[in-house]
């Protein structure tokens, strides 16, 4: 397995795992950018991060879906972006993401797009029920 | 395509640095730990936070989870095993698959006293230490206006039901043995409460039940709080037309007395006698909220009415214990208190735990989002569905414009309720 990290001081930031090792590549503007610039761009990875796993409870962890939800895992990221604007000013109809889209700025949604575009797929493991213990208590 | 270091730099053009490690997460956590979380609770909140902090620290977190239960049985959907379309058994998963793909150190144990200047967790076996702790405690019954019902002896005539387990399957087997033309009786207790949907989506599986097996029944929902809390347009429609005449729904009609033996409840107004009988009885942050000790003196961390935890909500870290962080239903928050939400305050958790630990700070203004389905039959769901953002100048998580319920319930609905619950589970166990 292959890691990658993003290190700042001893800080880091998982982006991605697995065999094929990529980073979020969020640009400075600037090619000389100050130390400001790169803290500010550190948090924006810290924050698309846990932004993106709250999508997991119906798409999966890093957009890994089981069943009957979208799988966001290696989206492309123009599509993603255009499918949350249109759900966001309501161009396109849906029973539950235009909930989420209008919640979230125009930087979240591109971030999110950046983030979800660069996962690796792996199938995700739909989990086995089991018999409740006799022991069980609550 | 695969991007070396090389090209990482030339493609960022920054000199933030960066380090590819090809030995796997386990072996580089034996070399560099960089602290170690304990986790009190396997719930929903607990074992995604446990997930989470192995992940994202790449195994350089220690993650020791200490939870009494063998098994993880979901809330969400349990509400279908009384309207007869689950078994209490699809619900019920083991740990393991989550505990091998993450390199979590589990105890099966009961926790018996938390000293947070001394930084230690006891147990019935033995004694942890942390660097930072995670209290997961989930839910706790308050009887005191209640006591009649906390024996094991009264609880098994007259369940609660609201943590799902055998107290799920005895109010089920009650529902099957009561004859037609019976009387269901059921409270709400006052808000807020663990899953503020969760009673009416109960008195809409019962009714599905009823209606298809015993028409002749009807079901009486006492309900403590002035209306409807949740979806209240929706189910005020499902009460009134989908389970015409088999719903009473009685609003502000909060419990006063309840009769263990004759099954019979009391209200400012009424005394309804039930032939199956669910009190849900009010409650407060878990048990392991109030073993805090600081500097020897017991402190309880459920400060809010005496009920909920007031946290930060940038890393969940207790207001009133240091190194000590409080996620899930056991929260102060204006944030339901859903099993999306638990996992939701657990990821925000982890992510500011390992910056913290990377002498980094936190995500200064969190985002999140909450989608809680309710069925009202065997197939048919809807939606409340929000986004929440830190709000910098209140300090507290407010729900950002654009959220909603659905129009009406759906047979579509019901199938993303399916992979809500799929996901969710895999998310948070897997």
């Amino acid at each position: 397995m292959m890691l990658t990290i993003i290190g700042l001081g001893c800080s880091m930031i998982v982006l991605a795992e697995e065999s094929n090792p990529q980073v979020l590549n969020l640009e400075p503007s600037n090619k000389n950018p100050s130390k400001k610039e790169l803290q500010d761009n550190l948090l924006r990875l810290v924050h698309v991060r846990s932004l993106a796993a709250s999508c997991a409870a119906c798409h999966g962890t890093n957009g890994n879906s089981l069943g009957n939800a979208a799988k966001l895992v290696g989206i492309d990221k123009t599509a993603f972006v255009t499918k949350m604007q249109a759900f966001k000013s309501g161009e396109r109809a849906a029973t539950v993401m235009h909930h989420h889209a209008k919640g979230l700025n125009p930087q979240e949604i591109t971030d999110l797009a950046e983030y979800f575009s660069i996962q690796i797929p792996h199938q995700a493991v739909s989990l086995s029920s089991q018999k409740l213990s006799e022991k069980y208590a609550d | 395509m695969q991007i070396n270091r090389r090209d990482f730099v030339k493609l960022t053009g920054v000199g933030l640095g960066i380090a590819t490690a090809s030995l796997p997460a386990f072996a580089r956590a034996t070399k560099l730990p960089i602290g170690r979380v304990v986790i009190i609770g396997g719930g929903y909140a607990g074992a995604t936070a446990a997930k989470y902090l192995r992940m994202w620290s790449l195994g350089a977190i220690e993650v020791i989870v200490v939870e009494a239960n063998s098994q993880f049985v979901s809330c969400p959907l349990s509400n279908l095993v009384l309207g007869g379309s689950k078994t209490i058994n699809d619900l019920t998963f083991g740990y393991n698959l989550l505990k091998a793909n993450h390199g979590i150190q589990w105890v099966q144990d009961k926790v018996t006293a938390i000293d947070v200047s001394a930084k230690k967790v006891s147990m019935l076996r033995g004694d942890l230490s942390y660097d930072r702790l995670i209290i997961a405690p989930g839910v706790d019954f308050i009887y005191d206006e209640l006591p009649m019902l906390q024996s094991a002896e009264a609880q098994q005539k007259i369940p609660h039901a609201w943590k799902a387990g055998w107290q799920t399957v005895n109010l089920r087997h009650q529902l099957e043995a009561m004859p037609d033309g019976g009387v269901f009786v059921m409270n709400v207790p006052k808000a807020p409460y663990r899953c503020p949907p969760g009673p009416y989506e109960r008195a809409a599986q019962v009714a599905y039940y009823l209606k298809n097996n015993k028409p002749r029944s009807k079901i009486i929902v006492l309900d403590a709080n002035a209306e409807i809390i949740s979806k209240k347009g929706l189910f005020t429609k499902v009460f009134n037309e989908m389970y015409a005449g088999l719903v009473d729904y009685r609003p502000s009609n909060a419990l006063e007395h309840v009769d263990v033996a004759t099954k019979t409840v009391k209200t400012e107004f009424d005394s309804v006698k039930a032939d199956v009988l669910n009190i849900i009885p009010p409650q407060r942050a878990g048990k392991s909220a109030q073993m805090a000790k600081i500097n020897n003196q017991i402190v309880s961390l459920s400060n809010v009415d005496k009920r909920w935890c007031e946290v930060d909500f940038i890393s969940y870290e207790s207001k009133l214990a240091t190194d000590v962080h409080v996620i899930g239903d056991a929260v102060s928050a204006a944030l339901p208190k859903s099993a999306h939400m638990a996992t939701n305050q657990a990821k925000i958790c982890a992510n500011a735990i390992v910056q913290l630990m990377a002498g980094l700070a936190p995500d200064p203004a969190p985002v999140f989002a909450n989608t809680c389905y309710s069925y009202v039959t065997d197939k048919s769901a809807m939606h409340v569905a929000n986004v929440y953002r830190y709000d910098e100048t209140k300090k507290i998580m407010v729900s950002a414009e654009g959220g909603g319920v659905s129009a009406s319930p759906s047979e579509q609905e019901g199938a993303y309720a399916v992979a809500w619950a799929q996901n969710i589970w895999a998310d948070s166990l897997t």
